[in-house]
């Protein structure tokens, strides 16, 4: 009787453990957005090294990082922004913002308000562009934004390069 | 840009305008409030002062900050220009701005520049503190954190904190940094010229938003007044009492962030006392660049820098932006 009853309560605790991993699952899968890691570790777009840590910014802490231009990103409904620098073998630097909207509108709604006339559309996601220093696109709910601190020669080709890498993991 | 003889003119003619009344109790030599009655804004400028490169060449930085120092106090001597400006024996701070990332950040060479010529006035090493909101902030800068107080001393206020109780004028109701109320005697700001997302334009006065806790709460209705307001409370008003503002390279849009499509080289600086001039003159500098570039007025782009008259008036009295009580020096 005894060992019925040690039994039962063994296989009351396997469930509890199962239907946790069951809700921890749909957490990471399907009831809450899926946290995406957009940027590509050293090596995986060639030239490019990523030199620093990702840092993610939620909507109410985004100040810290773009103090005065957060509510333009807050009123189109950003979630997070996350952000990382990289470094090109020919000395490069550039940096990679990875904006995490609420919906594609979101999304379009920043990048049009940013375009330049000059800017070339580049295919890339749902919608691209890119200038000499920097390129921008859309995809779903995703806006990221790469900007390289000097306009050198092989800037444009390594940018975009760069952003195909990110492209492809979002 | 003048010649060497214009200059030496404008510096004369300056001379005769300085008086004793200087409002912020800085070398009596100054013209912030002279027997004229007009703020002196020197703008110094060099076209070369990039070169090919995107870096500013240092030498010309240097030579470019020395002949703002020798119009603004009709002093040539380097050494006793800076012992006009600097009190002996205090505690230097240098608030930069790093805000806005590696692309458009106060210029390392600007800074290297004030720093030695602030060491050959007199004042020791330690005693001088490059600040900002915190190390990011002063790393995108080229600068190295350092709290060791034998040398030039670099940290943010992530590492002093801020005060526990808030201090308030009108809208602003701040904690401040405690390397604005307890590490420095004296500030130097340091900002760098930018279009604002919400103010319009930022530089002097809007660099003391790195000086509090909480920025953002600061931000209604274009800033205004709330950047006036925050310059009105004594601590800055009283401690934050020269500008060399950075003008080497800017944004005339989509600030205060880097866009590099929208960077462009006035290759000046802007100094003065006078926080409520220089701003002004600074305004004028974006306006021109924008209609230049084709883009619409800060007022027409629904984000006028109203708060720069609103530190003008007669609650603030914060200096002017009265071009005809305004006198500009273009060196």
């Amino acid at each position: 009787m005894k060992l019925v009853a040690t039994k039962w309560k063994l296989a009351k605790w396997m469930l509890a453990a199962v239907a946790i991993a069951a809700v921890a699952a749909m957490g990471a899968t399907g009831c809450k957005k899926a946290k995406v890691n957009a940027f590509p570790d050293s090596g995986a777009v060639a030239g490019w090294q990523k030199t620093g840590e990702t840092r993610v910014f939620e909507a109410k802490n985004l100040y810290e990082y773009i103090d005065g231009g957060a509510e333009e990103y807050i009123s189109a409904g950003v979630v997070t922004t996350s952000t990382a620098d990289y470094k090109y073998q020919s000395g490069l630097e550039a940096t990679v913002d990875v904006y995490t909207m609420g919906n594609a509108a979101g999304a379009q709604k920043i990048m049009d308000h940013g375009q330049t006339k000059d800017a070339k559309s580049v295919q890339l996601g749902d919608a691209g562009s890119a200038l000499a220093q920097s390129v921008v696109f859309r995809k779903g709910p995703y806006l990221v934004r790469i900007v390289a601190y000097e306009a050198t020669p092989d800037a444009p080709q390594a940018l975009l390069a760069l952003a195909h890498g990110i492209e492809s993991k979002l | 840009m003048k010649n060497r003889r214009d200059f030496l003119k404008s510096a004369a003619t300056g001379a005769v305008l300085l008086g004793s009344q200087s409002k912020l109790g800085l070398a009596n030599m100054m013209d912030q409030h002279g027997a004229a009655g007009k703020s002196k804004v020197v703008v110094a400028k060099d076209g070369a002062l990039h070169g090919t490169g995107t870096q500013p060449d240092e030498r010309k930085v240097l030579d470019l900050l020395d002949r703002a120092i020798a119009a603004y106090t009709a002093i040539h001597n380097q050494v006793d220009a800076w012992k006009k400006i600097v009190p002996a024996g205090k505690v230097i701070g240098l608030k930069t701005n790093g805000l806005g990332g590696k692309g458009i950040c106060t210029h390392l060479a600007l800074i290297n520049a004030v720093c030695e010529r602030l060491q050959q006035a007199g004042v020791k090493p330690g005693n001088i503190i490059i600040w900002d909101r915190n190390a990011r902030d002063l790393q995108v800068c080229g600068l190295t954190i350092n709290t060791d107080p034998s040398k030039v001393r670099c940290y943010g206020s992530d590492v002093s904190g801020f005060e526990e109780q808030p201090m308030k004028w009108g809208t602003a109701n701040v904690k401040f940094s405690k390397i604005l109320t307890r590490d420095c005697d004296m500030v130097i700001g340091l900002p760098i010229l930018k279009d604002h997302e919400l103010a319009g334009v930022t530089f002097a006065m809007k660099n003391m938003y790195g000086v509090v806790q909480h920025p953002w709460e600061l931000h209604a209705a274009n800033c205004n007044p709330s950047v006036a307001d925050l310059n009105c409370i004594p601590v800055v008003r009283e401690k934050v009492r020269f500008t060399i503002g950075d003008a080497i390279s800017s944004v005339y849009e989509g600030g205060p962030g880097f866009h590099p499509e929208r960077l462009w080289y006035p290759n000046s600086l802007i100094v003065g006392e006078d926080r409520v001039a220089i701003d002004h003159t600074a305004l004028q500098m974006i306006e021109h660049k924008r209609a230049e570039a084709g883009v619409p007025t800060l007022e027409a782009a629904g984000r006028p820098a109203h708060y720069i008259a609103t530190a003008a008036d007669a609650a603030h009295q914060l200096g002017t932006n009265d071009p005809a009580r305004i006198h500009l020096m273009e060196v």
